[in-house]
């Protein structure tokens, strides 16, 4: 227990779960009332893993750092969830969902783990229709499904643009209906700050509660982190504001290998910078790919006076555009998965295309879908010759229709009209695929400490599919985690409650309020986003959408060194005891300042191009990524040693026994 | 749980407000029909009608127990309002410096506690003017008597009388006039805020519900209000 | 642009406060109204000064978690959008600002513009879910149909993101909105109608608990929320409650 074993069950891929399920030690129902399980984080994977182990009788604390489980981050996830239902009778599988899942993760995940997921898919879709999920229907009353970037099935189910939030807030009701109960203890604004390690078990965590800034000690016989992705080590990404890495660092700092931190998600449609007060991106959902055309100038001149605001993009003929997608990727054109889509933009961009004044912007461009609908419903509607007026007008309609709500958010942020000009996009950090390193039953290398979804690195490989993030989530939560936890906590029916009184908490809480102290009593001159907004800039150009060595080597560097600044030269307002909403960021940016060097360690070992992650060294003569699966099919595990350049890799090797390893291709 | 429910939540306060208020509509409608037989000219026996209509009004039991039911919900509708505004006003302690609800509201949705207490106020005086004198005293000078022989306080004639008085009648037809207008805001927003609290919201006949309120606002009242104004220029003296 | 801002600053809950003018400048159009938040505190910080407190988080109008009253209204003057997505291209160079924490009793400051709006999350608590076990052992998910345009309106209900400027913007301060759209996502879905009697009873009698107002259907709430949740909840609500409460 407790050690770098995958411990995937053995047999057949098809029966690992289900034998497994039969092997696990259970608790009895009236030992559970014993057990106390501490959840951390409150999106879809921890509310609905607290939820469900409420219901089976154990006794969850929970904490979030937000003032309600209901807002966090998952809440933002905008397309929509996948599942092998088959409703739509075109062939999909379990099989498929598994094997587009394992392909679109560049071959770089567990084949248990994923087959398990797409196992359970179909599960989580009845589960949150019974809690009242108002997903989108048809006339005739089922369940509507639409398809997802770069598969050849139907799968998707989804409320308009907010199915994150319909499936959060039926978490959350779950949650309510526990917590009512008297089953889940709900701390709110209360932010973990580190586990506590008893006889080398998880027992419990130190939490900071953000109203009163008290420093509380909480004990359980299992500590289970959802904390989500770390995306903001780049300091702008389409994270919430507080999204953090802290749980996840902690945990790494007691013992918790963390895997694969190098494995990122660039989403290639978000709203471009605007200038350097930006504080976040938005993302425009993939949706918009489908009818949008991707282009740039190309002519450099047109593009220097489109960014001095000389030429305006729709002044630019056919022949002046260069729809780089559609010339390099004939097969899927605008439709690449996202990985190559981000990267073809910041090609282009990097060689001087740019659109708008930061150079860092692509177009897309709806006139000529808005010209083909128009036609479309001027033959509908039996309109002999139409004027291109009235095509355009028609044509308008049927975008507002399909993509109104997301057009009109454009609006509001950038203030042009896109049904006029064509959209400026970017891609922008999205999602990690990296994480805690957890074995088959989500536990992490700390007996008793689990980590699931966002927060693990198990089932994306080195990129993750649409439509994905929330069906892992809630996997994880409701239907993985409250089975397999009960194997670990079977040993532990006679143990008791665990005081808080120990030696070891007593440890705990020290440093954590020492580093609180110094925090505060700093003096520096600089604030906490003066540093983060340098480590984001490094980062992004460092350690971003393409890496060398070189540039690794450089920015591991130039993040050891701002982390020793930040140490001696930051500045936090106010005391420990009270709301202080910059020593909550203090502590989070030094987080990343430490996993920001493990990150760019990670990328600078893996040498070889693969998912998200892209060493410019390893690419074919195209510019395509090139793997290396003999020497790279692996999972890297790192381990803390008391520095981030001194962590110890561990390698979990990847064995593909029911899938052909394939070179991907979108040609 | 149920019973306690219907009594004591926000929400059966409303139910009471909007059921009291509803009635109270009705109510308006039956009062303007009996007040348009003022506008018939004394010569044509206004005198006659109107006083039998009184009598009927005051004397038959089925209308007597309308009536109660009118005091009573006005005395509900009123108590109710004034409890809600109190409650309302509890659960903001700490104003805001800046407050600015004309973007987002009407003003007569949210004076409804103010037109009332100047409707309440109106009631009080009419009923004193009127009602109380027709119940309880004065009129000496003016007695009817009925086409069974009875003699009752002759209510057409102090109607009138009050309004044609030279020195005082418009003064009273404009405050008169007031009242109406303070009912006329009152009801822009309470007919149509009445059938929200009832439950009565679709899309399809929410246009009609609105525009067939704010017909309702401005029509009854300015029916009420012209009757003084014509009694006082137009009617033939008496 | 150059702004003047009137904001509203308390330490803490059991201090009193006072509006405090602080002054802007170079703010440029394309900013959201947190990220000129972000210019102030980041010249408060720089000049030893406490930051302004005040609740945000995801930045792109869904967490909810932004409650700001600014110059009088709920997120601003801008209509459909949470104060995250507030740019401020709405505003005129030489602005004065005045910026106010949401206001109600069952809404309690905390510090500065932050308030603690966990009576919404009792409300919830109070019947906002279906009793069904997260086992996965239910009934197929297209095993009962739904009628698409019940479907839809529920999805509408459930968009509420529970900031609370329904609270806020109503002169009551009162919850009607947030509550009645929670009641309504259920009450038109098969799944929820099984315990709507219990669950409208339950979620008034929490929300009466916690001291918000009464309705008195001005309507400030359709229009302050961020999410357009219709005033049609209300009254499908008070349908509910009465059906509720009368059997």
């Amino acid at each position: 227990m407790g050690i770098f074993e995958s411990n995937a069950p053995k047999g057949p891929l098809a029966e690992k779960w289900t034998n497994h399920k039969n092997e696990i030690d259970l608790v009895n129902p009236a030992n559970k009332r014993n057990i106390d399980v501490i959840v951390v984080g409150t999106g879809l994977a921890g509310g609905s893993a607290a939820a469900t182990l409420a219901e089976l009788g154990y006794n969850v604390k929970t904490f979030c750092y937000q003032d309600s489980p209901r807002r966090a981050h998952s809440i933002a996830a905008q397309g929509g969830i996948n599942a092998a239902k088959n409703y739509q009778g075109d062939g999909d599988s379990i099989y498929r969902l598994f094997y587009d899942t394992i392909k679109g993760g560049d071959y770089r995940s567990r084949e248990s783990n994923v087959y398990r997921l797409a196992e359970v898919s179909g599960s989580i879709i009845d589960q949150c229709v019974a809690q009242g999920v108002p997903f989108a229907r048809e006339y005739g009353g089922m369940l509507d499904n639409r398809s997802f970037g770069g598969v050849l099935v139907s799968r998707t189910f989804y409320a308009k643009g907010q199915t994150g939030q319909q499936l959060l807030l039926g978490a959350y009701s779950a949650m309510n209906r526990q917590i009512n109960r008297g089953k889940i203890k709900a701390y709110n604004r209360h932010e973990m700050l580190d586990i506590v390690k008893v006889d080398g078990k998880a027992r419990g965590i130190i939490a900071r509660n953000l109203v009163t800034g008290e420093l509380e000690r909480h004990s359980a016989h299992a500590v289970v982190v959802a904390s989500g992705g770390y995306g903001n080590v780049f300091f702008l990404s389409t994270n919430a504001m507080g999204s953090n890495v802290t749980a996840g660092w902690k945990i790494h700092k007691k013992g918790a290998y963390f895997a694969n931190p190098c494995f990122t998600q660039i989403h290639p449609t978000c709203i471009p910078v605007s200038g350097d007060h930006q504080s976040k991106l938005t993302l425009m959902s993939e949706s918009l790919r489908n009818d949008g055309r991707i282009w740039v100038p190309k002519k450099k001149e047109d593009a220097e006076a489109i960014k001095a605001g000389k030429k305006k993009p729709t002044e630019l003929t056919e022949e002046e555009r260069d729809y780089y997608l559609e010339r390099r990727y004939p097969a899927f054109g605008n439709l690449v998965p996202r990985d190559v889509a981000s990267r073809a933009a910041k090609e282009r961009c990097d060689a001087g295309y740019g659109v708008n004044k930061t150079g860092e912007a692509v177009y897309l461009d709806f006139s000529s879908a808005i010209m083909r609908y128009g036609k479309e419903a001027a033959t509908t509607q039996k309109i002999s010759n139409p004027s291109d007026e009235k095509i355009r007008q028609l044509g308008k309609e049927v975008v507002e229709a399909k993509y109104g709500n997301l057009f009109q958010m454009y609006e509001k942020i950038v203030d042009q009209n896109p049904y006029e000009t064509p959209m400026m996009i970017y891609p922008a950090v999205h999602y990690t695929m990296g994480g805690v390193w957890v074995d088959y039953n989500l536990q992490t290398t700390i007996p008793g400490c689990y980590a699931i979804g966002e927060a693990n690195f198990s089932d994306h490989g080195a990129n993750r599919l649409g439509a994905s993030a929330l069906m892992q989530g809630l996997a994880d939560g409701y239907f993985v985690l409250p089975y397999t936890i009960g194997n670990y906590l079977a040993d532990d029916i006679r143990t008791g409650a665990i005081p808080t009184d120990s030696a070891e908490f007593e440890a705990a809480e020290t440093e954590v309020r020492e580093r609180l102290e110094k925090l505060v009593n700093n003096n520096g001159t600089k604030s906490v986003d003066h540093f983060h907004k340098i480590l984001g800039k490094i980062m992004w150009n460092k350690v971003g959408m393409a890496r060398n060595a070189t540039s690794l080597k450089e920015a591991i560097k130039e993040i050891q060194e701002l982390r020793e600044e930040f140490w001696r030269d930051v500045r936090v307002p106010g005391t420990t005891a009270e709301m202080n909403a910059e020593l909550e960021k203090a502590g989070r940016v030094a987080d990343f300042l430490e996993l920001g060097e493990l990150f760019a360690k990670d990328a600078l070992h893996r040498e070889e191009s693969c998912g998200g992650h892209f060493r410019e060294e390893y690419q074919t003569e195209e510019g395509e990524a090139l793997r290396d699966d003999e020497n790279f099919m692996y999972v890297a595990a790192w381990e803390y040693t008391g520095n981030p350049a001194d962590a110890i890799l561990h390698k979990e090797d990847l064995d593909y026994e029911n899938i052909k390893v394939k070179t991907r291709s979108y040609k | 749980m149920a019973k306690s429910a219907l009594l004591k939540s926000s929400l059966a306060k409303k139910y009471w407000m909007a059921f009291t208020g509803l009635f109270l509509c009705l109510f308006l409608v039956g009062h303007l029909i009996g007040n348009l037989q003022l506008l018939i000219p004394v010569s044509e026996g206004a005198r006659d009608t109107f006083n039998e209509y009184a009598l009927f009004m005051t004397t038959n039991p089925a209308v007597k127990v309308l009536s109660y039911l009118t005091y009573i919900s006005i005395l509900f509708h009123a108590i109710d309002g004034l409890m809600l505004t109190i409650n309302n006003r509890k659960a903001r302690p700490q104003g805001y410096v800046n407050f600015k609800p004309s973007t987002n509201t009407m003003w007569s949705s949210r004076n409804m506690g103010i037109l009332g207490t100047i409707i309440l106020a109106f009631i009080v005086v009419h009923m004193t003017m009127f009602w109380g004198e027709m119940k309880f005293g004065g009129l000496d000078e003016t007695v009817y008597t009925t086409a069974n022989g009875e003699e009752v306080k002759d209510l057409y004639t102090l109607t009138i009388k009050t309004f044609q008085d030279a020195q005082y009648g418009l003064i009273w037809a404009i405050a008169y006039a007031i009242a109406m207008l303070a009912i006329g805001f009152h009801l822009s927003h309470g007919f149509a805020s009445g059938f929200q609290s009832l439950g009565v919201n679709h899309p399809k006949y929410n246009g009609f519900i609105r525009k067939l309120g704010l017909a309702f606002a401005v029509l009854v009242p300015l029916a009420f209000a012209v009757i003084p104004f014509y009694i006082h220029f137009v009617l033939e003296k008496i | 642009m150059n702004l003047t801002l009137k904001i509203w600053r308390q330490k803490n809950a059991d201090t009193k406060g006072k509006m405090v003018t602080y002054q802007v400048s170079d703010i440029s159009n394309d900013m959201s109204f947190l990220e000129m938040m972000d210019v102030l505190n980041e010249q408060l910080i720089n000049k030893g000064d406490e930051p302004v407190a005040f609740d945000h988080d995801c930045r792109e109008g869904i967490c909810g978690s932004c409650s700001l009253q600014i110059n009088g209204e709920p997120h601003g003057p801008d209509r459909g959008v949470a104060t995250c997505q507030l740019h401020m291209r709405k505003f005129k160079d030489g602005d004065t600002i005045t910026i106010e924490p949401f206001r109600a009793k069952a809404f309690p400051l905390i510090k500065d513009l932050v308030v603690d709006r966990s009576s919404f999350d009792r409300i919830q608590q109070a019947g906002g879910y279906v009793s069904v076990n997260t086992s996965g052992n239910t009934i197929d998910a297209n095993s009962i149909p739904v009628d698409k345009e019940n479907a839809d309106m529920s999805f509408y209900a459930a968009t509420c993101i529970g900031c609370g400027a329904c609270v806020a913007a109503c002169k009551n301060a009162s919850a009607m909105l947030f509550t009645s759209a929670k009641v309504s996502q259920f009450a038109l879905l098969p799944q929820g109608e099984v315990e709507a009697d219990r669950r409208v009873l339950q979620m008034v009698e929490q929300m009466d608990k916690e001291g918000f107002g009464n309705c008195t259907n001005t309507g400030a709430c359709e229009i302050e929320c961020p999410k357009g949740i219709s005033l049609e909840n209300i009254a499908r609500m008070n349908r509910e409650y009465l059906k509720a409460s009368v059997k």
